[in-house]
């Protein structure tokens, strides 16, 4: 897959997350937008998965921690051939399966199950371990938010990481530097991020998050990096690709209206929006 | 005849013992308390299946289901009020919500840490945990039902909470006696009053009813399971007895007595006297002195029995 293809795949996620949303009329709009291009970087590049077999025993896993941004993860699974594309309309619709924060399995390709953060850390953690522990050589991802960071439990989960030498572990962090009640560091600094996850323990790589090949780059190196988890840390811009929710935390929670909705698809369509949605 | 008292965390041990053995998918975690919850006979023999994670609860609990959904059977082992006390938000999602084949051990549960006082005290884990879907909830009595308890256990898929005792309480099972989860066992058949016990209650509540039982036909029947409790077994007992009292090492409020009420007022209201601790945190003291001071000693399930006997 050409780096162009994956750019084209995370234009097709974004144009999914809006239209589910449109549709759903709740849910989170800024993390999914901001996290399109780590998830199309890892579902047609970096993951071994076979999207018609969702329980194959060498796959690599993704966990994602950071829950409330599952409607990126539907559009990937959907856009990877996990399940119809139809289906994603029906986000957040009782009996649906497309959960408001995922439930393991509700549709194929759903790893774990989050929503209160730092949950999926320690999950990702006991993936991690349990691998080691059958001698099996695949990676385990974990996809986690800069505000879930606030969270005690994450770090008593790299402590355990670090003492038990999970190198089969890769954490991609979003910083996109919102959280629901405004900026990390106005709501609790987090920096000097890089310096608290190197003390305890982490390998820490850092990318531009919309950067395929950047984020491409740093997940091969923390395969080869053989003594230590790895947090890669991404930057992201929230919303990324819809000008008027790009850098605004009032668009963490909230969904687009119909005219928002067009106007955001048409940044997202090919040739930049010259095409008119309707 | 003497009394055979020993500590219930013993029959987990040495069943974790035998489950490490039998079985290469049983790994045990414990937040610091290795030998406190009697792990470190386990940590000893499978030393690359134990894992101490440190004074961490949270993360205890969230690695455990990351170790279940790769198949493994974790064991997660602490003190009832930390575990499920302190991770109950990682018992709700990470494991019952995810349905993870995760096994939650209390120890010291009840007034076991009296010493410790209140803060160690474990008096709400009952409430806490059979509010939780798809979680079964133990209360074994001795260290014999604690052994069979934790074997049963790990032949279930999904999560079990098992609550003991750290104290010495009476051996009243034994070894052979075959243990079912869900399945009350008549001690004793009576037809005036029922007794229904959970936990370590039951030695203490077998005293108090052999003491009493010339006065009355009091029947007496243990609940080693709480969740799903035996609702069959609660409603023929209460169909040929006039009041039944129940009684347990926890609070009132949410408990096992509560779970009784909760089937009994479904289906066959029948007045019911509760034993246990009435809405209040306790303090310091030896585990016989809070069971006397906070209402749930012997004498306590007389008074009881005593009142039944008048109102019935």
């Amino acid at each position: 897959m050409t780096i162009f293809y994956i750019q084209k795949k995370a234009q097709n996620i974004r144009q999914s997350i809006i239209k589910m949303l449109l549709e759903a009329k709740t849910g989170h709009s800024a993390g999914p937008l901001g996290t399109a291009d780590i998830f199309a970087a890892l579902y047609f590049r970096i993951l071994r998965h076979k999207p018609k077999q969702p329980n194959w025993s060498n796959r690599d896993r993704l966990i994602l921690s950071c829950g409330h941004i599952v409607p990126v993860w539907y559009a990937t699974l959907a856009e990877a051939g996990y399940f119809s594309k139809s289906r994603l309309s029906r986000l957040r619709a009782l009996d649906s399966g497309l959960e408001g924060h995922p439930l393991k399995a509700s549709v194929p390709g759903i790893e774990n199950t989050s929503g209160p953060l730092g949950q999926g850390v320690s999950q990702a953690v006991g993936r991690a371990l349990a691998a080691k522990l059958n001698n099996e050589d695949h990676q385990i991802y974990c996809l986690t938010s800069d505000g879930e960071q606030q969270e005690g439990q994450t770090w008593e989960a790299y402590m355990f990481a670090a003492k038990n030498r999970l190198a089969n572990l890769t954490f991609i962090l979003d910083r996109n530097n919102i959280q629901i009640g405004g900026f990390t560091e106005e709501v609790m600094p987090l920096e000097p991020l890089r310096a608290k996850l190197e003390s305890f323990g982490m390998h820490v790589l850092e990318t531009d998050g919309h950067n395929i090949k950047g984020i491409i780059d740093c997940c091969e190196e923390a395969r080869a990096i053989y003594e230590k988890p790895v947090v890669i840390i991404a930057h992201t811009i929230a919303g990324k690709g819809v000008d008027f929710m790009e850098f605004d935390p009032n668009w963490h929670g909230k969904t687009p209206n119909s005219l928002e909705a067009k106007k955001a698809l048409n940044q997202l369509r090919n040739l930049q929006g010259r095409i008119d949605y309707d | 005849m003497t009394e055979m008292r020993h500590s219930p965390r013993d029959g987990f041990g040495d069943a974790l013992l035998t489950l490490g053995t039998k079985n290469k998918k049983v790994v045990v975690l414990s937040g610091d308390l290795k030998e406190s919850t009697r792990c470190t006979a386990f940590a000893e023999a499978f030393p690359e299946r134990y894992f101490d994670v440190g004074v961490a609860e949270q993360n205890m609990m969230g690695l455990a289901s990351g170790l279940a959904d790769e198949g493994f059977i974790p064991f997660v082992a602490s003190f009832a009020v930390f575990n499920p006390g302190r991770n109950w938000d990682q018992l709700r999602v990470s494991v019952c919500y995810n349905k993870s084949n995760v096994k939650i051990i209390g120890s010291h549960a009840g007034f076991s840490a009296g010493p410790d006082g209140a803060t160690h005290q474990g008096l709400e884990d009952i409430a806490i945990t059979r509010v939780l879907p798809n979680l079964t909830v133990l209360a074994p009595a001795d260290i014999n039902e604690v052994k069979q308890a934790t074997l049963r256990a790990a032949e279930v898929v999904g999560p079990v909470y098992i609550r003991f005792n750290r104290s010495e309480e009476l051996v009243v099972t034994n070894p052979q006696e075959e243990f079912i989860i869900g399945q009350a066992k008549t001690i004793k058949t009576g037809r005036d009053i029922a007794v229904l016990t959970t936990g370590s209650m039951l030695g203490v509540a077998q005293k108090a009813v052999n003491k009493l039982s010339k006065k009355a036909d009091i029947a007496l029947i243990h609940h080693p399971t709480i969740k799903p409790i035996d609702r069959d077994s609660i409603l023929d007992i209460a169909r040929r007895v006039k009041i039944i009292i129940t009684v347990e090492e926890a609070q009132l409020n949410g408990g096992f007595g509560s779970a009784v009420l909760e089937v009994l007022a479904d289906k066959q209201p029948t007045r019911v006297i509760r034993v246990g601790v009435d809405d209040t945190f306790s303090q310091s003291g030896k585990p016989e002195e809070l069971k006397d001071k906070y209402g749930i000693a012997q004498k306590d399930i007389e008074s009881a029995i005593l009142r039944a006997i008048i109102k019935k």
